[in-house]
């Protein structure tokens, strides 16, 4: 086995180790059937173990694929999603051995599944680094943000874990659609993987020659059957599906079938859970919320932000300048990928001042963190791949 | 408004809330309250009190947290909202007129309102500076309307407080105690590392003051960082040029007296995946070609001190240096970057001229595309006049030739060509394979042969005086927001009554448990009497009632 395959099979096996700890750990916070949480804390241990293992396994994918690239791996959307990945199980188990919550890890560790897999759906080979990505800046800065959002995703596991035990379900609210609907949300990115894995599985291609928004002529491989064609779009491809809407030129129809194709499957997905248990997401979970200690949750909310605020502007802002000064010759430049770093740092900002100053603690405090994330997210997903800039990688 | 007198005689300043001496509290509503407000110490804030003139409502507007919570907000969004098309400054446009005519046709009636709306340049748009400059007063106002009334209280606090204040502490208690406990409480507090006053019968211990002062400490950070991004319109602290270099050519940098710079070469490599670079084979077979390095071989020049202005014969070399992205020249406060390039721009043509008939040369002839000659005599007596030279020929306007910029992307030359056997000259007009012969078909042509490429570098020089400032702004940030998050301001208020019954309250800022922690090893070796957390008391009787309310 080379370095690299090593590299690759230690994250599998960070994968697996993760997706067996989520159902230890759903059954460690189950409760058994007396109603009692004796043996919580046992399995709580078990699965920690496993965790552990985990995060070695990919603290190990990390180093070795550093040695092979001779590069922080943080330089694109595989690497950088899958580090995030990682950090967010980094600052779930520093929780766990503070706090003994195993219920964080039932959250923390499926959404971390779920990024490591988002992750895996981009080109993972190693890939060389543009001039401007040729310093000790890139594993500075960018392992500074990655650790931060780490932390702040903490916040909002906490807020989920606050919003899933308070939040009634029984009656139609405000909260319990939005609640409902971050779920949902979830089960639509699964959708994502499944429907790319699938084709991807079955060496889907085909390829188009469409006319561009600056009227030139270009090709494009769609590696999902083609929902929405390209400008003007001609298959090159024989016996292949066409598509079955054209789009302008101005929108990129291979992105939006990608994104159609993943809310569909998402949605199939979500309508069948729905069919079969007769229940909302959010009730199927609530019961396995029983034992948690809101004023913890709280608490965890909170020091998740004080810790992860500091670190994000000095990540994402401080090291960013001081980079981008003497990459671009100027430390800002409104880059889109600059301006969604400072609308995270004002909503952090304002979750504060709101916190501290307008004493909103307990579900108010829950959906900031929620939201928050969420921020992160929009990030991490539509800034890199729809909003063109500087920092687009993919 | 009036000044509060305190029943213990000292007398307050307008809307105190609790005495500054003693700590009773000074309005009905505290008075019957079972906890004490300790926010900002029950002083009295200027926004709290006053409300009548415009001043004052200016004063309360800014101070407000809901109002600076509001102002980031909006930021926020409108930050959010500039994201969604790009910016001007990114579009490939110009002029006003065609930077809007692009939204328009890129992107539809979309693009037309975004526009229309100033989006295409948010963020030096008047209302978004007025919102940032809104912000930075939010942050002074709201500063100084809690820091001077709550740096006076911590300064000038009493050791003795009266029981109606210690009382309304939430971590409180009572009891009977023994002849040195004040003196044992004093020794483990003192370990503890609080400091303690003490007063008659009394005692005040104290520890970590300073970290009252982060929220005021990160938001001079703040200001300071905006006044430095505020110094750059002033004339001489910020330059920002852009230099493009050909290959071989000396330029004095623009903006920077009496400097220079050649490029003695400019290089372009691209990974070949191979050798070292075969780990990135496989990245490189899907993505085509990746760039490895830009390169701009420099020498930096100076002007004598005594030599005239533009003179350039006697340049002193300050320095040779390779210029790449992320290692930039720097010298005196300066700095060039390597940001742009052009290939194989031309450079010199050369051309025979021939005999259209016989395709007999009778000489070469090169023209300098950058600074060409008038008149070339060739060899045999023939001269080629260039009567006209169009650097990027865009073709005919009223019959006159027109250039659409004043590089050599695509020459045209209007040449008279004079032979022995055509005395009289012959007038032709020549672009790249093309060749028009205005007045009548003549017996001569040049004939294109070859031509000189280089390479362009596109440079940018930069001084930004104003980044040591904003390092300062940052840093004094960072170190408010540590100051003030990760460390606490905790307070102990001790008394030991005639009868020997003490008197027990803490406070703090934040985090409780941590207090308790330290209250608990006092409690511990000076046999002090049991405390209770007044506001897990209260809430536990909240929740009780509401349970009772359900149940029933």
């Amino acid at each position: 086995m080379t370095l690299i395959e090593i590299s690759s099979n230690l994250l599998y096996l960070a994968f697996f180790a993760y997706l067996i700890a989520t159902f230890v750990f759903g059954g460690a916070v189950k409760g058994n059937k007396k109603g009692s949480f004796n043996s919580e804390q046992r399995w709580g241990k078990v699965a920690i173990t496993i965790t552990v293992i985990g995060f070695l396994a990919n603290i190990g994918y990390f180093f070795t694929r550093w040695i092979v690239s001779g590069h922080a791996p943080l330089s694109n959307m595989f690497e950088f999603t899958t580090a995030f990945g990682m950090t967010l199980v980094g600052g779930f188990i520093i929780l766990y051995y503070l706090y003994k919550t195993p219920v964080l890890g039932m959250v923390v560790l499926p959404v971390a599944l779920l990024i490591i897999a988002y992750a895996s759906m981009f080109p993972s080979e190693v890939s060389p680094l543009i001039p401007a990505l040729q310093t000790n800046w890139l594993a500075i800065h960018v392992s500074t943000v990655v650790i931060a959002e780490g932390i702040l995703a903490m916040s909002a596991a906490a807020g989920l874990i606050y919003l899933l035990k308070v939040v009634d379900l029984s009656k139609k609210s405000k909260q319990r659609f939005w609640l409902e609907g971050i779920l949902y949300f979830l089960v639509l990115v699964v959708g994502f993987v499944i429907s790319s894995s699938y084709f991807t599985l079955t060496n889907y291609e085909n390829t188009f020659q469409y006319v561009n928004k600056d009227d030139q002529e270009a090709t494009i491989i769609y590696n999902m059957p083609p929902i929405f064609g390209m400008n003007e779009s001609v298959s090159l491809t024989e016996n292949a599906m066409t598509p079955l809407v054209e789009t302008p030129a101005l929108v990129d129809a291979s992105k939006l079938t990608t994104v159609t194709w993943s809310l569909l499957i998402g949605t199939i997905l979500y309508v069948l859970i729905r069919l079969i248990t007769r229940r909302r997401i959010a009730q199927l979970i609530q019961p396995l919320m029983k034992n948690v200690n809101l004023q913890l949750m709280d608490e965890i909310n909170y020091r998740a932000v004080i810790i992860g605020f500091p670190l994000f502007t000095l990540g994402a802002l401080v090291f960013a300048m001081i980079w981008a000064q003497i990459t671009w010759s100027r430390f800002w430049g409104w880059d889109p990928k600059e301006v969604w770093a400072l609308v995270t740092w004002l909503f952090y900002a304002a979750y504060l001042h709101l916190r501290l100053g307008k004493g909103w603690q307990g579900e108010k405090s829950a959906w900031l963190g929620v939201i928050g994330f969420a921020i992160i997210m929009f990030n991490l997903i539509v800034v890199n791949l729809i909003i063109a800039g500087l920092h687009s990688y993919a | 408004m009036e000044n509060v007198q305190c029943q213990c005689g000292h007398t307050n300043p307008p809307g105190t809330k609790l005495c500054e001496s003693c700590g009773r509290s000074l309005t009905e509503k505290d008075q019957n309250s079972k906890l004490v407000d300790m926010r900002y110490e029950g002083t009295a804030r200027r926004s709290q009190t006053y409300n009548k003139s415009i001043i004052d409502k200016i004063w309360n507007f800014f101070s407000s947290v809901k109002v600076g919570v509001s102002i980031i907000v909006i930021l926020l969004v409108a930050a959010a909202i500039g994201t969604i098309l790009p910016q001007q400054a990114f579009v490939p446009a110009s002029t006003e007129a065609t930077i809007q005519a692009y939204y328009a046709d890129t992107y539809g009636s979309v693009g037309r309102v975004y526009h229309a709306l100033g989006f295409h340049d948010l963020y030096s748009s008047f209302w978004f500076i007025a919102l940032v400059g809104m912000l930075a007063i939010s942050l002074v106002i709201a500063s100084l309307d809690r820091f001077v009334p709550l740096y006076k209280s911590l300064k000038n606090q009493r050791v003795l407080r009266h029981p109606s204040f210690m009382d309304k502490q939430r971590i409180y208690g009572s009891g009977p105690g023994a002849e040195d406990t004040l003196e044992k409480a004093e020794t483990k507090l003192k370990e503890l590392k609080y400091n303690v006053r003490t007063d008659k019968n009394g005692l005040l211990a104290e520890k970590g003051r300073f970290s009252r002062w982060g929220p005021y400490v990160n938001h001079i950070g703040l200001i300071i960082f905006l006044f430095g991004v505020m110094l750059r319109m002033i004339p001489g602290f910020y330059i920002d040029e852009s230099l493009w270099l050909r290959e071989g050519e000396t330029r004095a940098i623009p903006e920077v007296p009496g400097y220079y710079l050649e490029n003695k070469n400019f290089k372009l490599e691209t990974y070949t995946g191979e050798g070292e670079d075969a780990r990135f084979e496989e990245a490189i077979d899907r993505v085509g070609t990746v760039v490895k390095n830009y390169q701009t071989d420099i020498v930096l020049y100076q002007e004598p001190e005594d030599s005239l202005p533009g003179a350039t014969d006697n340049l002193e070399v300050i320095q040779e240096y390779p210029i790449r992205v992320n290692q930039p020249l720097k010298f005196d406060g300066y700095a060039v970057y390597q940001m742009d390039y052009k290939l194989n721009e031309l450079k010199a043509m050369t051309f025979a001229l021939t005999n259209k008939e016989t395709e007999e040369s009778l000489g070469e002839l090169t023209i300098d595309l950058i600074n060409p000659v008038d008149t070339y005599e060739l060899e045999g007596g023939s001269t080629v006049e260039l009567l006209g030279y169009y650097p990027d020929f865009s073709g005919f306007e009223d019959g006159e030739p027109q250039t659409a910029t004043p590089l050599p992307n695509n020459p045209g030359f209007l040449v008279e060509l004079t032979t022995p056997e055509t005395p009289a000259g012959e007038t032709s007009f020549i672009t790249i394979q093309n060749t028009v012969e205005p007045l009548g078909e003549n017996q001569f042509k040049l004939t294109f042969q070859n031509a000189d490429t280089r390479n362009v570098s596109g440079l940018t020089v930069r001084k930004d005086s104003t980044l040591p400032i904003l390092g300062i702004g940052g840093l004094i940030f960072m170190i408010g927001v540590a100051q003030g998050m990760y460390f606490n301001h905790r307070r102990f208020w001790i008394q030991q009554k005639a009868d020997g019954t003490i008197l027990l309250a803490g406070h703090t800022n934040k985090n409780w448990f941590g207090l308790k922690k330290d209250l608990d090893r006092v409690v511990d070796s000076a046999k002090l009497p049991a405390y209770t957390d007044q506001q897990d008391e209260i809430d536990k009787a909240e929740k009780a009632e509401k349970e009772g309310e359900v149940s029933s």
